[in-house]
């Protein structure tokens, strides 16, 4: 790790002229991506600024029909929260999924989304429920939102402040685990939101997130396992790495999309 | 049994400072003066060094020195070597090429050391060691063994790469009994490359005392005397009597620290050269990169039966790749340690092995438990499984037509195996793992859309390493006997000094336990002192589960003398004849009388002296004693695996595992159970989870634990162990070792239960995920339940 400067705001404003008078500066919000690349020496940033302190980040909170989820809310707060399990059960399978218990602990939505890392699991819980991203500046819907590998539409200086979830009756998420870093080698988020169904695939994708439609319009007439029985996805445009093949994940995106529609009607 | 003596599962002693962050490891260790090392390493696999320029390194902040290969050469600091010589088949010697500590001239690995910064912090010699620069002209890169012959060549004395061409048994008769044969089954077999990641990653802190000319060398290393032999005799560091080697508390070595590294090498010499003491600690991503991997063979195996089933012959070919260089017992891995354990638990008339080793430009490969013989049962397990599948008979039925069954029984590959009961233990874990309720529970499975399979291992090892004139015949450059000292206090209180080593085997524990029921005294007031060149004899280290066969018997040895010793002093104190003491629970008495002295009360007058005079008796109370094995030992068992694949997604889950070994005496069932446990979960890694991966240019595409896949609790099942037990004849404890048994057995049983489930053989380790759906994909289940 090379040497920086550590701030330590107290609120989104202080922070936010933080990152303009440093426009290197990375924000710290969990860390758990961010350092370790440090250690190993292959991120320089010359500052740091730490959300940790800031006031009013994190929480868990039923707004309207929706759940509200502070940006610096760690995984562990979210996936124990008493509001979400009543409110949304199938949102709170993707925090309690991420990782081990030191992760889960440290690590927060905010920092997950706005890393985007193309196997990171809040992203399909984001795309799939057709959440909002809202920042110190703006409003971004997550369709806008992830828009390719470690990319998003955040633009400099924009600090992710919660992130709102419209509550779907039936929600859930399948996930297969990659064997060594816990990572999803494929995630598969679905809901059912009214006329509004989403399929929101993580990990697969060597573009990071994205909506299987075939699958969306197959579930309008019946949102159910056996409506996308048998059916697939290309497999260009998937990942391939020693762990699983392209072919391997698009099969694993169909056979996940099921058991995640199991379960949302479970 | 006494509640701590041979047999009594006694917790562990050292457990309570490793639990509490009390032990003390090289890192630990820090000395006045303190400076850090950091390497500067190839990122290449295979390249010539055309310039190195250290002159802005030398002028950063808190930097002590940037020292090179060519300094290394000036001071004629010699090279690293592989002790165990290996001809080839048409006479000539092995290949060994130059493996100096640091590279001259040409880098053969990622992660080759080519230059050494040290500085007063690790940050500054981290920053520095960036701003060396090295320019280098990049060679192909030879990485696949199999196709190693006609790489790039890597080193001047090894044209095709090729180390050595070996062979063990006769060719001809084995030909003649496979052209005589009924069935034959022929298997491709790789044997996947892993990293053995012990807890503790390696470590070196060097001292040079300037007033007395004295090296010493705080080490992560399994064998302490043996690597300050080596660095002594052979790179010629200093004399031996001027290096002292600790080993202090060593967190896993699984082999790979038994080896001399050349991290060792470079701190020592830049001790004496800044006259600064020179630290280096390896991080977890510069582990995968330099520990010595483990494993890594192509093989094609062909086994020959008859009509009834009965095994005529076996035929083995085998490239092992070795890696850039040969490291420090490497050549033994797959030719003696391996060929001659291919006759498995079998009565097998002809083997015929050919072993070729070459070098590529990888991380040099060496012993990683079991080091050789989980090869080589994985070889006779699958290849015998398969038979038994393709000639329709049941893999256990084939197994029992084929068992040695009458000991001694000579193999055609060397082993003269002495004591063992294949059906027994075979009996008992098929009773132990409910084999008769298979089919019931694999359709049960099949109900929830699983397939369900079974397999076995059946394995056998040598261990107790080894008889010294029978390891020199067979190249080795040392004996492999084990000394121990048993020095009494006069208080009465045991001192045990062993040149075992304990790196998380639990030596305090076991050892104390059989000097406390052979002197009667509590466990408590025996201590075990290891790990020291200054305190303790020369002796061999731990490795290849020796250290209870071998290294117990030491101890048994010396018991015997100051039991005998001890003897004479209380004939004196009793005035009675030596030859009418008895010694029996801490108490010696004189036969047939009341009269009896205290073990701690002859302790006291071996020391003071004062009932017998020095022409009559030596005072004193201490003994040494070597022992050298007259046999190797053969711990032998059966494994059942049962797993469920999910048939969709292709995961494999372990759902059964059944252990039944024959370690011949068990000094701690506790400890011993531990050691399978830990066994099974490295096996079942390298068959379902491990792998090292190198892309085609030589980078290591495995190089962190976020890609290399090691297990975990959740990955393994509980165990259902049981004991056979058959004493070893050969030593006077019967022991014949535990400690790599779980490692050899398990990758054959998981394979066997994957084939078993999917009906297809053609499976790889590791059988990941996607490795068995694409099976899936090719094949169709033979049994669908």
């Amino acid at each position: 790790m090379y040497n920086f400067t550590f701030h330590r705001p107290t609120t989104v404003r202080q922070a936010a002229g933080l990152l303009a008078r440093n426009p290197e500066a990375k924000l710290l919000a969990g860390g758990h991506s961010l350092l370790p690349v440090m250690k190993q020496r292959l991120a320089n940033p010359p500052a740091l600024v730490d959300l940790s302190l800031v006031e009013g980040m994190s929480g868990v909170e039923l707004k309207g029909r929706s759940v509200v989820i502070g940006a610096m809310t760690r995984h562990a707060d979210v996936a124990n929260s008493k509001v979400l399990q009543e409110a949304m059960p199938g949102l709170a399978m993707v925090p309690g999924s991420i990782g081990d218990p030191q992760v889960r602990n440290r690590g927060t939505i905010g920092g997950s989304i706005a890393n985007n890392d193309p196997n990171a699991d809040y992203p399909a819980a984001c795309l799939g429920l057709g959440a909002t991203i809202v920042t110190n500046k703006r409003r971004i819907a997550a369709d806008d939102f992830f828009t390719g590998m470690f990319s998003t539409a955040l633009e400099e200086g924009e600090i992710i402040v919660k992130v709102m979830f419209p509550i779907a009756k039936k929600c859930a998420y399948e996930k297969f685990k990659h064997p060594a870093s816990g990572f999803a080698l494929v995630g598969v988020f679905v809901s059912k939101r009214g006329p509004d169904i989403r399929v929101a695939v993580t990990g697969a994708g060597s573009n990071g997130v994205f909506r299987v439609k075939s699958f969306e319009e197959a579930l309008k007439k019946r949102f159910a396992a056996k409506s996308i029985e048998g059916m697939t996805i290309p497999a260009t445009g998937m990942n391939t790495d020693i762990h699983a093949s392209a072919e391997y994940r698009a099969h694993l995106v169909g056979v996940l999309a099921r058991r995640a529609l199991a379960k949302a009607a479970a | 049994m006494s509640a701590t003596g041979i047999g009594a599962a006694v917790r562990r002693k050292e457990d309570f400072r490793f639990i509490t962050g009390k032990g003390q490891y090289t890192d630990d260790v820090v000395r006045p003066g303190e400076t850090r090392a950091v390497f500067v390493r190839s990122p290449h696999a295979h390249a010539k060094i055309a310039k190195i320029d250290a002159s802005a390194a030398k002028t950063m902040p808190g930097v002590v020195a940037v020292l090179t290969g060519a300094d290394l050469a000036g001071d004629k600091i010699g090279n690293l070597i592989c002790g165990w010589m290996i001809h080839s088949k048409d006479g000539t010697p092995m290949k060994m090429a130059p493996h100096p500590a640091l590279a001259s001239g040409k880098v053969n690995h990622v992660g080759d050391a080519v230059a050494v910064v040290v500085a007063e912090t690790l940050g500054q010699a981290r920053d520095a060691a960036e701003k060396v620069k090295v320019d280098y002209e990049v060679l192909p890169a030879v990485v696949n063994p199999a196709k190693a012959k006609s790489g790039t060549q890597i080193h001047e004395i090894a044209p095709k790469n090729t180390i050595y061409e070996w062979s063990l048994g006769d060719a001809k008769a084995t030909d003649a009994a496979f052209a005589n044969a009924k069935h034959v089954t022929k298997l491709d077999i790789v044997n996947n490359r892993l990293a053995p990641i012990a807890m503790e990653p390696r470590a070196a802190l060097a001292e040079y005392d300037a007033g007395t000319d004295q090296l010493t060398l705080w080490n992560t290393t399994q064998n302490p005397h043996v690597s300050r032999l080596v660095i002594a005799a052979f790179v010629g560091m200093a004399p031996e009597h001027k290096l002292r080697v600790i080993a202090p508390d060593v967190g896993g070595g699984f082999g790979s620290k038994i080896f001399i590294y050349p991290e060792e090498v470079v701190c020592l010499w830049a001790a004496r050269k800044v006259r600064r003491p020179v630290k280096w600690t390896s991080d977890r991503m510069e582990a995968f990169l330099t520990d010595a991997h483990g494993r890594d063979h192509v093989t094609h195996a062909e086994l020959a039966l008859d009509a009834n089933g009965k095994i005529l012959a076996m035929r083995v070919k085998t490239i092992a790749n070795l890696g850039a260089y040969m490291s420090t017992f490497s050549s033994s891995v797959p030719t003696y340690l391996y060929a001659t354990l291919l006759s498995g638990q079998y009565d097998i008339p002809q083997i015929y092995c050919e072993v070729d080793a070459v070098y590529t430009n990888t991380v040099p490969v060496d012993a990683y438990r079991g080091a050789g013989r989980p090869e080589a049962t994985f070889v006779v397990e699958r290849l015998v499984e398969v038979a038994a599948r393709e000639l329709g008979l049941e893999p256990p039925e084939l197994r029992k037509r084929n068992f040695v069954k009458s000991f001694p029984h000579q193999t055609p590959v060397i082993m003269a195996y002495d004591a063992g009961d294949y059906n027994a233990s075979l009996k008992k874990a098929m009773e132990i793992g409910d084999v008769k309720g298979f089919n019931k529970r694999k359709r049960e499975s099949a109900r929830n859309g699983k397939l369900r399979g079974i397999g076995y291992s059946t394995y056998i090892e040598a261990c107790g390493l080894a008889p010294s004139q029978a390891a020199g015949s067979l190249g080795a450059g040392v004996g492999l006997w084990e000394s121990a000292e048993v020095r009494v206090n006069p208080t009465g209180s045991v001192e045990v000094l062993t040149g075992s080593h304990s790196h998380g085997q639990g030596h305090e524990t076991t050892f104390a336990q059989l000097v406390s029921q052979r002197l009667g005294i509590p466990i408590d007031n025996v201590s075990i002192v290891h790990g020291d060149t200054d305190k303790v004899q020369f002796g061999m280290g731990t490795y290849g589960s020796r250290s209870g066969a071998v290294g117990m018997s030491a101890i048994v040895k010396a018991l015997d003398k100051v039991e005998a010793k001890a003897k004479k002093v209380a004939a004196f104190m009793l005035e009675a004849a030596e030859g009418d003491i008895e010694f029996k629970d801490g108490k010696f008495t004189v036969a047939g009388t009341d009269k009896s002295a205290a073990f701690g009360d002859v302790a006291l007058n071996a020391y003071i002296a004062h009932k017998f005079t020095g022409a009559e008796l030596e005072p004193g109370l201490k003994e040494t004693s070597f022992y050298d094995p007259t046999n190797f030992t053969f711990p032998a068992g059966c494994h059942i695996c049962e797993v469920e694949i999910d048939r969709e997604t292709g995961k494999t889950d372990i759902v059964n595992w059944t252990a039944v070994d024959d370690f011949g005496t068990v000094i701690n069932p506790m400890i011993v159970e531990g050691q399978v446990h830990g066994g099974i979960a490295q096996g079942v890694g390298q068959a379902l989870l491990e792998g090292v991966v190198y892309d085609a240019n030589g980078q290591l595409v495995t190089g962190s634990l976020m890609d290399y896949t090691m297990p975990r609790a959740h990955d393994l099942p509980s165990f259902n162990l049981g004991f056979t037990e058959t004493k070893a004849p050969s030593n006077p404890l019967g022991i014949k070792g535990c400690g790599e048994a779980g490692a050899i057995a398990a990758p054959a049983a998981v394979i066997n239960a994957i084939t078993d489930a999917l009906g297809t053989e053609q499976i790889a380790m590791p059988a990941t995920a996607n490795a068995v759906w694409s099976a899936l994909q090719r094949a169709t289940p033979r049994a669908a339940a």
